[in-house]
């Protein structure tokens, strides 16, 4: 634009500054713009004041931060069930954070555990940055899952072995999510091109089934199937364990989802694109891989995220089968005598813990959403 | 206007000649059909060599497939009934049944609630009020954020925690939130009230009918009859008439304590109230961003340019706004009504007896796991179906009309 233009244009007529300045003008616009308004505010804002009230009473004024131990050296939680009802009992996360974290795996090995949910965490970061966008980032993800599952395991260079079904807690939850991302990722390209394909009609028969019937049924039922059935299908003596056999449920459902997103994306890419990779010669796969399939997946990023965070939250169905995730070791720390009724405190903070992954990723991909835009409108 | 020829000098144009199938690698057709009978065979191979696999590991373990076990005594106890039931000598056919029902009960009023508080939410987050749209705002994220499990236990358990009915000894409260679910009254129903309701929806329909009539007429003359003394005649007035000729009676059950616990009245237990809170809070933050990015979607310049024709503003959301965005908002709708039924399937967590926490415990007790499993997946398949037909049905319906 501009240069040009600009000299043909006429002087834009300065606007009348209708929002006056100040807090108080904002505040007759914004909060007590007419009757009903004023009175919703005023109702709306003393709840608001009412709620931040009483939580800051329960969680910060009358919350017990700590208890002093018994003589057997037990905590004593006398001072929390005084409390029961109008303070928080902070004193229960602080015995058992390490359970609700870790799970069953053994209290002197947990640091092993801990350096795993590091690694995640790099792991996503790295993956966050476009910068890391090519091929490495395979290298970089093989490396560190092997590197993982290795300090999980242990039994070598004088780490003890850890058997898996003592995993538990964060790390089991961060596992179910990304190894089911990584390995439903490359499966639901593929269920998608499938089920795009014109030419291959069985093919996209098996795809469509495929997709419909698991989107048809909840994750819950995928599961039992898991723990109940996949025993039944594979021949005598062969047997996973449960966490492997979740695992698989997991696959097989976020694939069938991402899928679906894959496919919207490669709907939405203009017809042109393919026929111009066409007419250049380019054989399918090449133009698949090097032409459409980049551009699909650009635009889909932020249904994916979306998709990713809706998956991260279901790994917490595990519960219904009895594998000790997060959400499942922290129900069992609620079920010690001696915390008896301290659960609301528990609930809390793994609110918390979910909150901050979902918001994360949430938050990144509006960044990306924006990002894309700007390139979009360029 | 025929549209079979397209343009004159084409029709005596040579079809290109029909070359038949070549059985050569450098044939796609070919090509297509030998990856095809690989793949199919590849998948068909997996599925025989799993089925050979169970058929068996069930002959190994004695178990007889079929169905035959439905009718077999299931002797499990269901807290929640719609249909007669007793543990004693109720099949698991009607167990089953039983699950179904309770499923559908969760399902069909949670769409109904999560979808009006859904809608109330999402117009909040448009609202000029600043207070207003950021709290709309923070619940839709904070609650968006959290998995569902994780909020179902958290209102169970505050459900838990909650006084028992024995200390509301000496209340003269008619509802009672007790750790054992909620109590409310019920009304006594008599003849005055089914007759009352017979002439509510006779009205409904009259009322129906007269609306008919008069966009007729308007359409005809330009001017249209009133509707609503007709409507308020004969949905309001005359059922009352009709209840209070018979003697108008009004008589409560009372939910009252009785030793250690509340009889009269109507319940609704704590796993039903937990799962239905948290099922419509959780969906409903999914809805609010519908309606939101739905009414957005509608260009101002549609208000602006009905609000020049001189609509009334209810008549510009009616007539011009809401066909608009209903058109963007009802696919996904559609896909969380799905969900929202999918995710009922949680309710197996809190104990509530849903199919799936029912045929959980058959499959457990009788061993049939794959017909289980089956039943499971045909229930939800079946519900999916059913919502998608109603909801492509209801979006056809109102689907604007292009030239």
């Amino acid at each position: 634009m501009s240069a040009t233009t600009a000299g043909t244009q006429t002087p834009a007529r300065a606007q009348p500054d209708a929002n006056l300045p100040g807090p108080i003008a904002w505040a007759k616009a914004n909060l007590f713009n007419g009757i009903f308004s004023s009175i919703v505010t005023l109702a709306i804002g003393a709840f608001v004041v009412w709620a931040l009230y009483g939580l800051v009473q329960w969680a910060f004024i009358n919350a017990i931060w700590w208890v002093p131990d018994t003589a057997a050296g037990k905590p004593d939680p006398t001072s929390c069930r005084l409390a029961h009802g109008v303070g928080a009992c902070w004193a229960a996360i602080h015995d058992k954070w390490r359970f609700m974290l870790f799970g069953a795996y053994p209290y002197n090995e947990q640091w092993r555990a801990g350096i795993c949910i590091a690694l995640f965490l790099g792991l996503f970061y790295v993956s966050a940055d476009r910068r890391f966008w090519n091929k490495n980032l395979a290298t970089i993800w093989i490396g560190t899952l092997v590197v993982i599952f290795g300090l999980m395991w242990g039994g070598f260079l004088g780490l003890p072995y850890v058997p898996q079904d003592q995993w538990g807690g964060l790390p089991i939850t961060l596992i179910l999510a990304t190894f089911g991302l990584a390995l439903a990722f490359p499966l639901s390209v593929l269920v998608a091109l499938g089920r795009r394909s014109t030419k291959l009609p069985a093919v996209k028969l098996i795809c469509v089934a495929y997709v419909e019937l698991i989107r048809g049924v909840p994750l819950i039922a995928l599961l039992f199937m898991a723990n109940v059935m996949l025993p039944l299908f594979l021949p005598d003596g062969v047997n996973f364990d449960k966490l492997l056999r979740a695992q698989v449920a997991f696959i097989i459902f976020a694939a069938a989802y991402l899928a679906e997103v894959v496919r919207g994306g490669l709907a939405a890419l203009p017809k042109g694109q393919a026929e111009a990779a066409d007419a250049l010669g380019l054989n399918y796969w090449q133009k698949t891989l090097s032409i459409t399939l980049p551009q699909a997946l650009r635009l889909v990023i932020p249904p994916l995220v979306n998709t990713f965070i809706g998956f991260f939250k279901d790994t917490s169905l595990v519960l219904t089968i009895g594998i000790l995730d997060m959400l499942t070791a922290s129900k069992t720390a609620m079920a010690d005598p001696v915390w008896q009724g301290v659960s609301t405190e528990i609930y809390v903070v793994l609110a918390i813990i979910y909150a901050l992954f979902c918001y994360t990723m949430s938050s990144y991909s509006r960044s990306v959403e924006r990002k894309l835009d700007v390139t979009k409108n360029r | 206007m025929s549209g079979s020829i397209i343009d004159p000098r084409l029709a005596n144009a040579r079809a290109a000649p029909k070359r038949g199938m070549q059985l050569s690698w450098s044939d796609p057709v070919f090509r297509n059909i030998i990856w095809q009978t690989l793949i199919v065979g590849l998948i068909a191979g997996v599925i025989w060599y799993l089925a050979a696999n169970t058929v068996r590991n069930l002959e190994v373990r004695h178990i007889a497939t079929g169905l035959g076990f439905l009718s077999n005594t299931a002797g499990i106890p269901i807290a929640e009934t719609l249909i007669p039931y007793d543990p004693a000598t109720s099949t698991w056919g009607r167990a089953i049944a039983e699950g179904i029902l309770n499923t559908l009960k969760v399902a069909l009023v949670g769409i109904v609630l999560s979808t009006i508080l859904g809608t109330l939410i999402g117009i909040g987050r448009l609202s000029k009020n600043w207070l207003v749209a950021k709290l709309t705002a923070v619940y839709v994220e904070v609650l968006r954020d959290l998995p569902l499990l994780l909020q179902l236990l958290f209102w169970y358990s505050l459900l838990q925690g909650l006084p028992g009915p024995r200390d509301f000894r000496g209340s003269t409260s008619i509802v009672f939130l007790t750790s054992r679910g909620l109590r409310l009254p019920l009304l006594n129903w008599e003849d005055a009230h089914s007759w009352a309701l017979v002439v509510f929806v006779v009205g409904l329909i009259g009322t129906f009918l007269w609306n008919r009539a008069a966009n007729k007429k308007q359409d005809a003359t330009g001017t249209k009859p009133a509707v609503w003394p007709v409507a308020l005649g004969l949905l309001i007035v005359l059922p009352v008439l009709v209840w209070a000729a018979m003697g108008a009676p009004w008589t409560l059950d009372v939910p009252v304590l009785k030793g250690f616990n509340m009889v009269g009245g109507g319940t609704i237990t704590p796993e039903y109230f937990a799962l239905l809170f948290g099922l419509v809070l959780y969906t409903a933050s999914y809805i609010a961003e519908i309606v939101r990015s739905g009414i957005q979607a509608v260009p101002k310049g549609q208000w602006e340019a009905a609000g020049a024709l001189g609509l009334h503003p209810f008549a510009v959301l009616r007539l011009v706004v809401l066909p608009q965005a209903l058109r963007v908002i009802i696919p996904p709708m559609t896909s969380q009504f799905l969900n929202l039924t999918k995710n009922s399937s949680l309710a197996v967590a809190i104990g509530f007896q849903d199919v799936v926490s029912v045929s959980g415990t058959m499959l457990n007790q009788t061993g049939q796991a794959i017909e289980g499993v089956a039943i499971i997946m045909l229930t939800f398949l079946a519900f999916s179906l059913s919502i998608s037909l109603f909801m492509n049905w209801y979006n056809a319906r109102i689907a604007l009309v292009e030239r």
